[in-house]
């Protein structure tokens, strides 16, 4: 298997989009070996390091989407074309696309909260023309993210500014029935995605959801990462329904820099999301 | 023909086989260490735990290099009290547990293996090794005999159970220091830390990767050196070694075995070769020695000096 860029590599941003009020996707004209769900390390010399999902990819290019909240989040924001990141990975086990999605006979459905559309954005391109139905839910209007990039999206807001009012799991009863779906994939707030797993628990429908917690190698063997025995970097961050069967801490608790096994609810106030 | 067996006793202490995780890798969890367990050590380590929760150096803080890792993450570690809660009842793993402790003064030490009496660790680790973080280790000066004697001697009146002293490969006389730990009432001597410190400048960043800027040195850039240690160590003390630097093979272990090792630690290796990497040289060293008629760990301890 590849281990992709071990080291950080600089790569010069290419172009930068303006997503929503606090995002930005920086683009770099660069070629990595890239499965969707996988993420990579990006590094600002002298100032931090910290995982991100790829949002856009194609033969020559790439691009991550970045939310402005932390040092290194300002900082980022506040680059230009031409400036450079380093950019180790990609790492980790990514979504996998069951035979009866890829021929069609089956249906998948994909819920994005938040941020989290950014981890689902390639896999949903690589969707596209597969029966898949797409959710997404933001806080408000504003925060929305990709909108615009796909043809048919559901869109969901807390505050009802855009689309419907409230969160995209109130829908999936109704839309089960009408496409009794084979697969749902996820990634946004942890406690969004434990109820789609515990939605597809009851349905007996296979879920794959994508995991966010604080690193530091991203490569197996520091332990920083760690949800019941599974290393978020290299078993994850894409778990299936068999794999969070046995995760007790998801939906629950992750750990702080230092280590200390905290709530979901703490471990958010600490990452300011 | 019959097979050989990889048990050892390390101090007392039963070990399946001689593959030992040590402190630092993955050993943040007693979930992560089950699967350590399960992918077939013979032992496994925790994560260094001090008094005081520590976040530890920024990111970066490992990083892969041609010939094994450079690494500062600085000891962050929730500190005993949280430890203490994560590690209870570690009777439920199959394997033997090592508590690493860290503390700037002796007396810290002793809070901590205190904090730690109920968990059922089976022995205590002091790393007085570590060549990259402040207040710990050998920037604490904590690598010299008299430092040694000290902390060792502290900790020694504070628990029965065994202790192992962790040394530093940048020691030029390491078999004094390890005897210096012996005659103090260390039980067992890991040898090596990791070298250095390292640097590793990404040129196109004009930068150091690591954010301390420098970081120690494992794997296989180690393993010569590691070796040389423990060979060394052996002909100076009487207490077990376990052996640790860049072992990532079944002949790596039987060599670091023959200088004199009765454990191995094996780190950095799972970077190269997965989790599994355990079971993968239990393998390697039941075939090695059936191969050339060996029967035990023991018989091979050390016969490199003969």
């Amino acid at each position: 298997m590849s281990k992709g860029f071990e080291q950080p590599v600089m790569m010069k941003i290419d172009k930068i989009i303006s997503e929503s009020d606090d995002a930005k996707s920086f683009m770099f004209r660069h070629n990595i070996d890239y499965k969707p769900g996988q993420f990579i390390m990006v590094w600002l010399p002298g100032i931090d390091e910290k995982p991100f999902a790829v949002s856009y990819s194609g033969d020559d290019f790439f691009g991550i989407t970045v939310l402005e909240r932390g040092k290194s989040t300002k900082h980022m924001h506040g680059m230009g074309v031409g400036e450079q990141l380093g950019i180790r990975g990609p790492f980790g086990h990514g979504f996998s696309i069951p035979d009866n999605i890829k021929d069609g006979s089956g249906n998948a459905c994909v819920i994005g909260g938040g941020c989290g559309m950014a981890s689902l954005s390639v896999l949903i391109e690589s969707l596209q023309d597969n029966n898949t139905t797409i959710l997404t839910g933001a806080t408000t209007k504003t925060t929305l993210l990709f909108k615009n990039r796909y043809k048919d999206i559901t869109i969901f807001t807390d505050d009802g500014s855009e689309g419907t009012k409230g969160y995209p799991t109130n829908s999936l009863e109704d839309l089960h029935k009408e496409n009794s779906y084979n697969i749902i994939y996820t990634c946004g707030p942890e406690i969004m995605m434990s109820k789609v797993y515990e939605f597809c628990k009851k349905h007996n429908i296979q879920c794959e959801a994508s995991l966010e917690r604080y690193m530091k190698c991203g490569i197996g063997i520091c332990g920083q990462c760690v949800c019941d025995g599974q290393m978020v970097c290299k078993d994850g961050p894409v778990f299936d329904s068999q794999a969070l069967d046995n995760m007790s801490d998801f939906g629950n608790y992750s750990l702080l820099k230092s280590g200390k096994r905290v709530s979901l609810k703490e471990y958010g106030e600490w990452r300011g999301c | 023909m019959t097979t050989p067996s990889l048990t050892i006793d390390l101090c007392g202490i039963k070990l399946s086989n001689p593959t030992v995780l040590p402190s630092g890798f993955l050993g943040t969890s007693k979930s992560l260490l089950k699967r350590v367990a399960d992918s077939g050590a013979g032992a496994a380590t925790i994560k260094s735990v001090s008094f005081e929760a520590r976040e530890g150096h920024k990111n970066p803080t490992v990083i892969p290099f041609e010939a094994g890792l450079l690494n500062a993450v600085g000891y962050s570690n929730p500190g005993a009290e949280e430890t203490a809660r994560e590690f209870t009842n570690l009777e439920d793993l199959s394997i033997p547990v090592i508590a690493s402790v860290i503390g700037t003064e002796a007396g810290d030490f002793v809070r901590v293996v205190d904090k730690l009496s109920a968990s059922g660790f089976s022995a205590i680790e002091l790393p007085l090794s570590c060549p990259h973080t402040p207040g710990f280790g050998l920037l604490a000066g904590q690598g010299t005999p008299e430092s040694t004697k000290e902390i060792v001697s502290a900790v020694r009146k504070a628990t029965k159970l065994p202790i192992f002293v962790k040394l530093s490969p940048n020691i030029p006389e390491i078999g004094n220091l390890a005897k210096a730990a012996e005659d103090a009432g260390a039980n067992a001597i890991t040898a090596v830390n990791t070298l250095g410190p390292g640097m590793i400048i990404n040129i196109e960043a004009r930068n150091p990767v690591l954010s301390y800027r420098v970081g120690g040195v494992s794997g296989q850039a180690l393993r010569p050196i590691a070796t040389r240690c423990v060979y060394d160590i052996y002909e100076a003390v009487k207490i077990p070694i376990i052996g640790t630097g860049g072992i990532s093979t079944g002949r790596h272990a039987i060599e670091m075995i023959m200088a004199g090792a009765t454990a191995i630690g094996v780190g950095t290796g799972i970077y190269e070769r997965g989790i599994d990497i355990f079971q993968k040289i239990c393998r390697e060293i039941e075939t090695w020695m059936s191969e050339n008629n060996f029967n035990s760990i023991d018989e091979m301890t050390g016969i490199a000096h003969e």
